[in-house]
């Protein structure tokens, strides 16, 4: 068994004539937290649906590998991949208010998907949840069995959420953008629930963020996409240390730092829009939009390597942003 | 919840109130009664008599006050026509429209459910497709129509079933089939988009990545947020295929409440017009309270309310 729980391999996935993700790879190891970033429209929720088996009607995923835990996933049956969903692998979204069911209790929500993987009584399945609830950090947790949604927070509903992903100790953890919805003191809260847990449970987490500073707390490993494709990735530490793909250094440069960025300076921004990617493109998505464009960018891109495990795909040599800087 | 179903009822109650005075008065609107009982033969003389023996001679708040005192308890006064009292005679005529009206909705229900979900699951194919265009003949096709359809060719030419008249359970074939016909196309399509709506929100994304077995994803999780329209609905048109049975109890001359209404109305025998009308109404009224509390049962956002 190797330390792989998730491992992705030119993923790519369309919906009619628009490639949403193209040769998307990226892996996650047991224990450990790879964060998806990038704006809106770049193909992450995208890929971690793909990966759940969970794409909207009319999206075709293939890819060259998909494996969880050395189990081809595209090979399963989706009955016996709808076994590993709530089960081994588990997913929160970004919309906490719609994403509970309002019919049905917190309490009748989070036992079904216990009893569904892992039977017993229903009476068992809400004892566990109330002990999950507490965990999660909510207060008076088996009255919170017997309510409602409606009758709770975003923030509330969020951790509770977070519970029922926890239900039956999944190895790894999906989430989709899990603070994004939510107010700013509530998003320190959530961000700081899932690193305790990924510390006491060994949890694998997929973190999907728009959010560098999400990624620059929590994260052992980034993934940087940008139209449908990883335009850079490597350890937190090293991608942070010599951003090398401009778009990326776009993006940082969006992120306002106490001492450096100045008062009467406006913040730096990316120009235009994401393009809408059709089977065929070629060359550099970004290239557009991008500063240092020029006529290679329209041919293959290569991807490069930088220190370590960094990699980016672009023209430009390694370590061109600190010879930039010093310039 | 209790508070609800109060309120509920306290509206209920002033529904009906409003009902009893404009059944009332619109009896009285239809022209002087004392004349239309007399007859066309009758004297001046006559008709002063008439008005006097059923106190239409008095002031209309008195008359109309002795009538809901009255039906309060139960008493709606004597047919005119029919030599009985109008309670009774709606009485003997009432289980007969409900079970018309029951099996009306028990078909429609049974056929419009599913075939709304099979829509909605199979969204924008030709099952899809197929079954609206069901829905669209259905809506357009009308029910005296299709009762003498159903009449020539299960009656007469095959004579599965009888075609006329009072008696048992074949009886109800036909009429409930040509009742369920009026609700089906607004069933199916309601289900159908509260389907749609439900499949494509994001608690079913959470309950497949739940991994809930199929079943669970649309019998529990959709069919239920789908369910509290439709109920609505079903509960509307049941008092609708309770009132609108007085074209189908004619056409198969089933001896019915609605074929009552066609009598008395026929024969200006206003006091059972006008209780059958209060009846229905009552009924309706009754109907869409249940159909508001099982509602707050489905879905516990309205039980605040």
């Amino acid at each position: 068994m190797s330390d792989t729980l998730l491992e992705v391999r030119n993923l790519h996935v369309e919906f009619g004539d628009t490639v949403a993700v193209r040769d998307v790879s990226f892996s996650v190891a047991r224990g450990e937290t790879h964060c998806l970033v990038g704006e809106s429209g770049c193909g992450k929720s995208v890929s971690s649906l793909a990966v759940m088996n969970l794409l909207a009607r009319g999206g075709r995923r293939s890819a060259e590998r998909l494996a969880f835990d050395g189990q081809d996933l595209p090979a399963l049956p989706e009955r016996r991949m709808a076994q590993l969903r709530g089960d081994r692998m588990a997913m929160i979204f970004q919309e906490p208010m719609t994403s509970l069911n309002p019919a049905y209790t917190i309490g009748s929500q989070m036992a079904e998907v216990y009893t569904r993987h892992r039977g017993g009584s229903r009476r068992a399945a809400l004892d566990r949840a109330a002990g999950l609830l507490a965990k999660v950090g909510i207060t008076a947790p088996g009255m919170r069995l017997g309510q409602f949604p409606h009758q709770l927070s975003g923030g509330l509903r969020q951790r509770v959420m977070i519970a029922m992903a926890l239900m039956c100790d999944p190895e790894l953890l999906i989430a989709d953008e899990p603070t994004t919805a939510l107010d700013v003191t509530v998003q320190a809260q959530i961000l700081r629930l899932l690193a305790e847990l990924q510390r006491d449970l060994g949890l694998a987490i997929l973190l999907i963020t728009h959010d560098l500073g999400v990624v620059a707390r929590i994260a052992h490993r980034v993934s940087v996409m940008y139209a449908g494709q990883v335009v850079e990735s490597g350890p937190t530490a090293a991608l942070f240390a010599d951003p090398s793909h401009p778009y990326t250094r776009g993006l940082l440069d969006c992120v306002p730092v106490p001492g450096k960025v100045r008062r009467d300076e406006p913040l730096g921004s990316i120009p235009g829009m994401v393009p809408r990617i059709r089977p065929g493109f070629q060359g550099c998505g970004f290239r557009d939009r991008c500063a240092h464009a020029a006529p290679v960018c329209a041919g293959e891109v290569p991807r490069q390597h930088g220190a370590g495990a960094h990699e980016f795909l672009c023209r430009l040599p390694p370590g061109w942003t600190a010879r930039e800087q010093a310039a | 919840m209790l508070r609800f179903a109060l309120r509920r009822f306290v509206v209920a109650l002033l529904v009906a109130l409003t009902v009893m005075v404009l059944s009332f008065m619109l009896t009285r609107l239809s022209g002087d009664l004392a004349i239309s009982i007399a007859g066309a033969s009758a004297t001046q003389a006559d008709v002063e008599i008439i008005r006097k023996a059923y106190g239409l001679d008095r002031p209309l708040v008195l008359q109309f006050l002795e009538w809901i005192g009255r039906a309060a308890l139960g008493d709606f006064g004597e047919s005119f026509f029919f030599k009985a009292r109008t309670a009774d005679l709606i009485k003997e005529r009432m289980p007969i429209t409900l079970t018309l009206g029951l099996t009306g909705l028990i078909l429609a229900l049974l056929v419009s459910i599913p075939l709304g979900i099979l829509a909605a699951v199979r969204e924008n194919t030709w099952v899809d497709r197929l079954v609206q265009v069901i829905a669209m003949v259905g809506q357009a096709m009308p029910s005296f129509w299709l009762g003498l359809i159903l009449m020539i060719t299960l009656g007469l030419q095959l004579g599965w079933l009888p075609i006329s008249g009072t008696g048992g359970p074949e009886h109800y074939v036909m009429p409930g089939i040509v009742l369920a016909f009026s609700a089906i196309p607004a069933l199916t399509r309601l289900t159908r988009a509260g389907m749609i709506q439900a499949l494509g929100s994001d608690y079913i994304r959470t309950a497949r990545a739940k991994g809930l077995s199929r079943l669970s994803i649309l019998g529990k999780h959709a069919l239920r947020n789908a369910a509290i329209p439709v109920v609505s609905i079903a509960a509307v048109q049941l008092g609708f295929m309770l009132g609108g049975s007085i074209v189908i109890e004619t056409v198969f001359a089933l001896h019915g409440v609605g074929f009552l209404a066609w009598e008395s109305i026929s024969k200006n025998d206003f006091p059972v017009v006008q209780a059958v009308v209060l009846v229905l109404a009552l009924i309706y009224i009754a109907l869409t309270m249940a159909a508001d509390l099982l509602n707050a049962l489905l879905d516990p956002r309205l039980r605040a309310a």
